[in-house]
């Protein structure tokens, strides 16, 4: 079984340790935030100002003040904090995050990110935080389908879209198999219920297995 | 004495020219001074460079002043948005300039304005459609992109509390480009909800010093609270009774 949206959010869950500054982005890597262990500190990070985010507020109970990245309605656990928009991407460039989970239309086999145009003319441009979240946490996970609608893989040799960051992400979480961004390509790590030569078959792309080395600590 | 209390939003507003760029705060709703733009709009200047981070929502405050065919050009980083209908209509006409600028570049460059840096360089946007044309360097290893600071005439600016000295403290996420706004405009306009005896704001709580800070609005208490304490909105809009009757039968009636 390939594993859907949450299944998938749970599994990137897993690898968030307690202790974490995250960044999630905007869309499905929102999920993840459902998915945390109950009681671990992690902090999350919003790129509108704010540090320890909560989960969004009960009807009625909604602060327009108060919102998320994506301009939903959330709450401030306690220890959150507020900064200005300049301080919150010197978070981001700085290096200060521990990790960042974004969506992408492609990503290279050297870790290049496509993720905020698809170049089509007429299309009205938008980049947000895109560009300074790819380059800026310690660790760039994307989370995506492995393929489009029409069945393109979304792991490519080299990006077609316009780029968002040039060899930042680390490790792809797909609905199919996790892969890992190395000097050799792309290496999987994890498949579910597929194997490693489909997978080359459905990326086209020559792939390192690693799926029977245990992840590092 | 110095007081930088204006009277009312008009009186705040008064001096914007044609012509003028003009700095907005907010992200998306939140920390967007509508009162201030509504002035604006009123005081009718055109030919306006609009910097804020996105290109308004629905059909109020920053996406009204774009309908009203004020804004020549806009600075921002996101925007297109759900509701952004205005906007896109006037980009798709061809009828409204678009700098698109990364966000975490679009703060960094306010904030170099307010702070006088002539320059810097950031890795943000290296090797993307975004830095084509631009100066880069590789430092130490890493490859930067030259960028430099934005400016501007005027900022509008959407704070909670303020001073007659131009002190500010800011509400939440509202916060967000409003205190690099300040710094980086010659001339800093601020509404709050409501100003306050010189003294009653904890100095080691300020977020925006007066010296950024050239005029106070007090426009009243957003809808959300009362009295100083949260009573919570129905939408993000800051509605209440949007889906309950009774809550707007028992506001009315109170009123």
């Amino acid at each position: 079984m390939s594993l859907d949206r949450r299944a998938l959010a749970a599994r990137i869950a897993q690898d968030i340790p307690e202790g974490s500054y995250v960044n999630l982005g905007i869309g499905a890597p929102t999920l993840i935030s459902d998915y945390l262990p109950e009681g671990a500190e992690i902090i999350l990070h919003t790129e509108n100002g704010m540090l320890g985010m909560g989960p969004q507020p009960k009807p009625g109970e909604i602060d327009p003040d108060l919102i998320n990245a994506g301009k939903i309605p959330v709450t401030e656990l306690p220890g959150a904090a507020y900064f200005h928009h300049a301080d919150s991407f010197a978070m981001m460039r700085g290096g200060h995050l521990d990790f960042c989970v974004l969506g992408a239309f492609q990503v290279s086999q050297h870790g290049d990110l496509a993720n905020w145009s698809t170049g089509e003319p007429g299309a009205i441009p938008a980049v947000g935080g895109a560009m300074d979240l790819a380059i800026g946490a310690k660790q760039v996970y994307v989370m995506t389908d492995l393929l489009t609608k029409k069945g393109e893989s979304k792991l490519v040799a080299e990006c077609g879209y316009p780029l968002t960051g040039v060899r930042c992400v680390t490790r792809v979480y797909t609905d199919r198999a996790v892969f890992d961004v190395t000097p050799e390509g792309f290496a999987v790590i994890e498949t579910f219920d597929t194997t490693v030569d489909e997978l080359s078959s459905l990326t086209g792309l020559t792939l390192v297995d690693r799926t029977s080395i245990p992840e590092e600590a | 004495m110095i007081d930088k209390v204006r009277a009312d939003a008009a009186d705040a507003v008064s001096g914007i020219e044609d012509g003028s760029t003009v700095m907005i705060s907010g992200f998306g709703r939140a920390g967007q001074p509508v009162e201030l733009i509504d002035a604006l709009i009123e005081l009718g200047p055109r030919d306006l460079t609009i910097v804020n981070n996105n290109a308004g929502n629905g059909d109020v405050g920053l996406a009204r002043l774009l309908a009203n065919r004020q804004v020549r050009k806009i600075i921002c980083s996101f925007p297109r948005q759900v509701d952004s209908w205005v906007f896109d209509g006037l980009y798709r006409a061809g009828e409204i300039e678009l700098e698109l600028v990364p966000q975490g570049n679009l703060a960094e460059r306010i904030r170099a304005a307010g702070a006088g840096i002539g320059a810097f360089f950031t890795p943000t946007g290296f090797g993307t459609p975004l830095a084509e044309g631009k100066e880069t360097r590789n430092i130490d290893g890493t490859d930067y992109v030259l960028e430099y600071p934005i400016r501007a005439d005027y900022a509008l600016i959407g704070g909670f509390l303020a001073d007659r000295l131009g002190n500010v403290v800011y509400r939440k996420t509202s916060r967000n480009f409003g205190p690099i706004m300040a710094a980086a405009a010659a001339t800093s306009i601020v509404q709050v909800d409501e100003v306050v005896e010189v003294g009653a704001l904890d100095p080691e709580a300020v977020v925006t010093p007066g010296i950024y800070v050239d005029r106070v609005v007090a426009v009243g208490e957003r809808p959300w609270l009362e009295h100083g304490v949260f009573v919570g909105a129905d939408d993000a809009e800051g509605h209440r009774g949007t889906d309950a009757g009774t809550v707007a039968a028992t506001e009315g009636g109170a009123a």
